[in-house]
């Protein structure tokens, strides 16, 4: 591949106590692009995606060997509040605070040491418009996040990762708490959002993958329930003519 | 069979509600006789000097609890005052950085000590707490005192305190403290902005549990309040001084008269039980409606 890269593992190992969850993780996550993640459930999607923002650091005993590269500096070796500013994040359930929606916006910039009321404000429209949400929400910023609907809650937990202007954002199954009106919605939202930003998304959704992915990770347990990447390519490539047999097989819905 | 079941369904009903209605009758009987037996001194003395006549001299026909009223306010308030910020930094501590082992060691710690009798309060605080506050030098300063006193209520509400708000950190979802920290927020921001917010309801009701316990409290005052009928004042220029004032509470006045009360000054006695009892309405009913206002709650 000869596209910029953005997000590099290097023989990324990950263990959880005694158990390792994943087995020597090798791949680029090109710039400006949405790379997907998938595989059948328990192969390790979530875990590697929440590697690449630290997030397995809150799990007491998590370990690991190798390392992961975001703009060629080591994640290990610098700051976890820089790496979380540079590589944000959307959960599989709408998270929203139980503030307003204002204050979730804002709720980044605020921590990052903005507080000037205008520039917050700027940033928290910018921020609503860029996640398709600011004409649903412009007159009642000051309502709490949770009266909205869970897809709007979705857009809005966008929004708030926008704010902070990451290089990458990460997306852990952000449709799969939706209905399918609203998956479409954050659909069209990633297609966008790839001109600014690099998207990473796990999905077990294999249809969402070929739908909105630029290139796609095929995650899948070894014998000792580790997970290992089996091909990792052009999402077109993969879905038209995967190499190994054992992606074959997923994709066309043999198992998994 | 089907018959015999529905009947044990129905009788189990009925003996149930029997129970709730049971404990409803109690509350209402409590309130009915205290008011009948405070009628007299209602009708004699009248609420209003009741409230403000600031002497209270049974033998002298003087029934004013205005200072009673500002002896539990101001002990309330000075526990709170101890106690809400200890109580909320255990329970911020056990919640949240305590690891699990400590956890375990911390915690039945401080809620051994809501298993403490209250009058055993009262010792330590006759012969711990007392003697320490009378090492201030202040004109007059016998140790007995409202200060004395703060202190041993805000031992007493520390663990309905720490509990209760503990619970209610507890039960903040995950997801919020990993929505804060995948903000590059710290431990200290995610606590402080996102976990203690959302909790805020549990932790009102935390602080009026807190209160009703503090109002209610009787035997541990009695032994270290003083319990003279004296308005509190300061005995210098430093108004803080108002805490080393000796005082009485309302449920102390009671506990201590109550044996020897006989007439209108029996009466009056439960009159102060009303009162006592109308202020821990005002506050429970001020915290529900403070809980109902406070958190955003979810609606969709």
């Amino acid at each position: 591949m000869t596209e910029d890269v953005v997000m590099k593992t290097r023989g990324y190992t990950l263990f959880y106590g005694g158990f390792k969850a994943l087995n020597d993780i090798t791949m680029d996550i090109p710039v400006n692009s949405i790379t997907a993640i998938i595989g059948p459930s328990g192969c390790g999607k979530s875990s590697l995606i929440r590697s690449f923002n630290r997030m397995n650091d809150l799990i007491v005993d998590s370990r690991v060997e190798g390392t992961i590269l975001v703009d060629d500096e080591d994640i290990y070796s610098k700051d976890v509040v820089e790496l979380r500013k540079k590589v944000g994040m959307v959960f599989q359930r709408p998270n929203p605070f139980p503030k307003s929606i204002f204050d979730n916006v804002a709720y980044g910039p605020r921590i990052h040491g903005t507080r000037d009321r205008s520039k917050l404000a700027a940033i928290v429209e910018k921020s609503l418009r860029d996640s398709a949400l600011w004409d649903e929400v412009k007159d009642d910023l000051d309502k709490s996040a949770l009266s909205l609907s869970g897809g709007q809650q979705q857009r809005l937990c966008i929004a708030r990762a926008l704010a902070v202007e990451p290089e990458v954002i990460l997306m852990d199954e952000p449709a799969s708490a939706l209905d399918p009106v609203a998956t479409l919605k954050i659909e069209e939202l990633m297609e966008k959002l790839k001109r600014k930003y690099t998207i990473v998304v796990v999905t077990h959704n294999m249809q969402q993958a070929a739908r909105v992915s630029d290139y796609t990770a095929f995650l899948l347990t070894d014998v000792d329930r580790a997970g290992n990447l089996i091909e990792f390519g052009r999402t077109s490539e993969i879905f038209t003519k995967p190499v190994d047999k054992r992606t074959e097989d997923y994709i066309s819905g043999r198992f998994g | 069979m089907q018959r015999r079941k529905r009947q044990f369904d129905t009788a189990m009903k009925y003996s149930l509600l029997f129970a709730a209605l049971a404990s409803m009758l109690i509350v209402l009987m409590i309130g009915v006789f205290t008011f009948r037996e405070a009628l007299p001194a209602f009708r004699h003395i009248g609420l209003e000097k009741l409230l403000t006549e600031p002497v209270w001299r049974p033998g002298q026909e003087q029934y004013g609890i205005l200072a009673m009223i500002a002896g539990s306010g101001l002990v309330t308030l000075g526990s709170v005052i101890l106690g809400v910020p200890l109580a909320l930094g255990c329970a911020i501590f056990l919640s949240e950085i305590a690891r699990p082992r400590v956890r375990a060691v911390v915690k039945p710690c401080i809620e051994l000590l809501a298993g403490i009798p209250s009058v055993v309060y009262g010792l330590f605080g006759m012969v711990v707490i007392v003697p320490i506050v009378r090492q201030i030098e202040v004109p007059g300063n016998t140790g007995f005192g409202l200060l004395s006193a703060s202190i041993v209520l805000a031992i007493m509400i520390l663990p309905t305190i720490t509990s209760v708000s503990d619970h209610a950190i507890r039960s903040v979802p995950k997801e919020y403290r990993e929505g804060s920290l995948a903000m590059g927020a710290t431990k200290w921001e995610t606590v402080s902005r996102v976990v203690i917010p959302s909790a805020r309801s549990g932790i009102i009701s935390a602080v009026v549990l807190g209160l009703g316990r503090a109002l209610g409290e009787t035997i541990a005052m009695i032994m270290v309040i003083g319990n003279s009928v004296i308005i509190p004042a300061a005995a210098s220029s430093n108004p803080l001084t108002i805490f080393l004032s000796r005082a009485r509470t309302l449920t102390g006045n009671i506990a201590v008269e109550i044996n020897y009360a006989t007439g209108l000054h029996q009466s009056a006695l439960f009159a102060t039980g009303v009162i006592l009892f109308l202020l821990i309405m005002i506050v429970n009913s001020s915290a529900r409606y403070l809980m109902s206002r406070g958190g955003m709650r979810k609606s969709g």
